[in-house]
This record gives C-alpha cells, structure tokens and sequence, in this order.
C-alpha cells in the first residue's frame, strides 16, 4: 500500500464523519450554521432559494412602489413608503444570508437583472388601482406570510434569523392593506367595486405563489428532508386558503373560485385547481410585466453606478487624509 | 487591493452589524451588509436594522478582521471544559432542608 491510497482514504472517512455529525444536527433539530461542513446539493439548493426569495422582495417593491407618487392622502403615501422600504430590507437581510453560504452579492445582483436568476412569479402582475395596493398587502403579503412562517424554523441558521425579523415586519404589511381594503368596502359602489376587481385579478395567482402541487415539485421531498422546508406547497395553500376566507367575509368581497366550499368532513376548504399553464408561461418570462420589472432594476442598477463610485472615491479620500494626519 | 485601484462597488467590503436592543443588553449580532467606509456601514445598519427602534447603539466590524474558533462544537479547543463537572452548582450535594443555598 502506497502513502497515497492511505491519505485518500482517510479523506473519505473524515468526509464521511462530517457528513454524519450533519445529519446529525438535522436529525436532532439543530441549525447548520455557515462555517459548519454541509454537502455541496444543501449549499446550492439554500443559495438558489435564498437569492430567489431576496430577487422576489427587491422586484415586489416595483408593483406598489408605482403607487407611492400617487397615493391618496399623507397618511397612505407614508405608509405605502415604510412598507416598500421594508422590502428591500427584507431583501437585503436575505442577500446577506445568501453571502454567509459564499455567494457574491455582486454576482446575485448581475444573475438577476441578466434573467439568469427567478423572482416570484406574483410579481409580474400590474398595479392599475389603488385598490391594488391593498390586496397585494393582504393577499400577497398574507400567502408571503404563510410560507415564511415555517422557515422561521429552517435548518439554516442565518435563513432562519432572517425569516424571524421578516415575519415581524410583515404583519404590518398585511394589516394596513386589510384596513386600507375595508376603508374602500366602507366607501362608494365604485370603490367596492374596484377592490372586488382587484381580488378577481390576484385570487389565483396568489394561490400559484407557493409553487407547483406536490406530485409535480421534484425538489421538494429532498428540501423537507434537510428540514430547509417544513410543509409541502399543497399544504401551504390549503392553509392560506382557509386563513383568508373568513377575512374575505369580513371584507364583504367574493373569492372568485365557485368550487370553494367549507368540507366539513375534512375541517378544511375545498377549492378550485389554479391554471399551472398560466404560472408556467409567467415563470418562463411570459407574464404581462416581466420585461418591465426586470428592465426598471436594471436601470436603477446602472443609474446608481455613479453614486456607489462616488461613495468609493468618497472614502479613499476620507482614508488617505486620515493617513495623511497620523503620519504628521 | 492597494489603495490606488479604485473600488467598485463589487468591493465594497462587508460589515457585520451588531445592535444593543436596550439599555442593559449586550450588542448582538444582527446581520451584515457592504459599505464603502464605517461611517456608511453605520448609517446603513440604521437604516437596515434599526427601523423600529430596535436600538440604541451600533457597532460595525469588517468582517474580514474577526477571529473566529472553528465551527466544530466537537473540537479539542472547547475540550478544557468538558470534563469539569465540579464548576456547576449542581455538582454538590445539599441537604434538603437547608435554606438560602
Ligand atoms: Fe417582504
Ligand atoms: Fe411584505
């Protein structure tokens, strides 16, 4: 036997071990934390999903952000503010998340404004009323909430942190669109019939949010077994679906899906099949605003090239004074 | 990098951001963002992390000037500890029925 053979083989058992104290943590309920080892398909499928969930909350400022210029009171356009703001925060908690797994934030920033990266498809539907603004709040916000809750659990510790202090702020969301929704239903016909409108055209999509149904999402068994997801996508719809219907009620608007009905037998809504062909073609790039979305974040990326170089200039300067003035 | 080339924001260096929550509390590890400099880094983390009054101070740190032990919990560095069982107060034996200890 060579030394050779002998140093690889001791290699393999040690990547063996490590592998083993990983499974271990998972198995015992632990988070990875990111110098911890893990294996190569853990680190791409978080990197993946991290940069796609930090994608989706940089292009969801675009949809409501429309509305801020245009918002019907002081108190609206300062609310619509602060929750736009809060978005890009979200996205730069998880752009930071995604940095911790050695992803370049530079890089994530260029796959996503080349299209080489995926956003939420629910954000490629427009904002043409004020009515809009409230029922993504609610609806889109709320499916956002559903699926963030349980990630708040992901084995991921620095996802996990992340999803802890989005869930904080997303309650606001959903609470001022509910409220700016029922100021509407309070108002004229013509309000209340704009906010039903609104509910038709987001209904179903926001369904399609949480992805694919089971038997058709590959990747999903082996994310639940890294316990990087907690519920199936079926799961998480059937639980948005039975939150939101008493809110619907309250609301007075309609959902407009004539298979919903309560299944008494089951404990749970029974609801209509949401059109897949229609989320495929979205995906793919053919939703009424893709190229849109994805042209305004590539402007504003090149628009404020000048701003980052001036910040840079900015500081070498400030640094080399501070130099100048120790060495005299 | 020397100081010559001039950084792009690709470059731009990354900062852990530390809050204290509250009079009393240690700073605790938030998160980390770029900056160009440490003022930026600050007044980002304000903006990033403290929106809600989550704080009353900040620090931030070039990440690349942290030094950290090795991730593994397992690891001989953290063995001096393991075996002394006689630092806890529940190693001693009590009485029941004496007060106050
Ligand atoms: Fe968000
Ligand atoms: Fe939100």
């Amino acid at each position: 036997m060579t030394g050779f053979e002998t140093t690889s083989l001791e290699e393999s058992d040690f990547e063996l071990r490590l592998h083993e104290q990983f499974d271990d943590t998972i198995a015992r309920d632990q988070r990875i934390e990111p110098r911890d080892w893990m294996p190569d398909g853990y680190r791409r499928t978080l990197i993946r999903q991290i940069a796609q969930h930090a994608h989706s909350e940089i292009i969801g400022m675009q949809p409501e952000g429309e509305w801020i210029t245009r918002a019907p009171s002081l108190r609206r356009k300062a609310i619509l503010f602060a929750k736009v703001q809060d978005e890009a925060g979200h996205g730069l908690y998880l752009y930071s998340a995604a940095e911790t797994l050695g992803a370049d934030r530079a890089d994530l920033t260029q796959r996503l404004i080349d299209g080489r990266q995926k956003y939420s498809s629910i954000f490629n539907y427009p904002t043409p009323t004020f009515a809009d603004v409230g029922v993504i709040a609610w609806l889109v916000d709320g499916a956002a909430i559903c699926n963030q809750v349980p990630l708040c659990r992901s084995s991921f510790g620095p996802y996990a942190r992340a999803m802890v202090r989005v869930c904080k702020e997303e309650s606001f969301h959903q609470r001022q669109g509910y409220e700016l929704l029922s100021t509407m239903m309070r108002g004229t016909d013509h309000q209340r019939a704009t906010v039903q409108d609104a509910v038709d055209r987001w209904w179903w999509p926001s369904l399609m949010m949480f992805g694919p149904p089971d038997g058709d999402s590959p990747n999903s068994e082996q994310s639940m077994a890294w316990r990087i997801k907690r519920h199936t996508n079926d799961e998480l719809r059937q639980r948005f679906v039975d939150m939101t219907v008493p809110q619907a009620a309250a609301l007075g608007v309609t959902l407009p899906d004539p298979e919903l009905r309560w299944n008494e037998e089951r404990g749970r809504h029974d609801f209509g099949t949401p059109d897949w062909s229609e989320l495929h073609r979205v995906i793919t790039g053919d939703g009424p605003c893709n190229t849109e979305r994805v042209a305004r974040r590539r402007a504003a990326h090149e628009d404020g090239a000048w701003v980052r170089e001036a910040a840079s200039a900015h500081a070498a300067t400030q640094a080399a004074r501070a130099r100048e003035g120790a060495a005299a | 990098m020397t100081d010559a080339t001039p950084r792009t924001s690709a470059q731009w260096p990354l900062y852990e951001v530390f809050v204290r929550g509250k009079r009393g509390l240690n700073h605790v590890h938030v998160g980390s963002l770029h900056a160009a400099d440490e003022r930026m880094a600050l007044t980002h983390a304000r903006d990033l992390y403290t929106r809600r009054n989550e704080g009353v101070s900040i620090w931030v740190v070039r990440s690349d000037l942290i030094t950290a032990s090795t991730p593994d919990e397992r690891d001989p560095f953290f063995a001096p500890s393991g075996d002394k069982v006689y630092r806890h107060p529940t190693f001693y034996d009590i009485p029941a029925d004496v007060p106050h200890i």
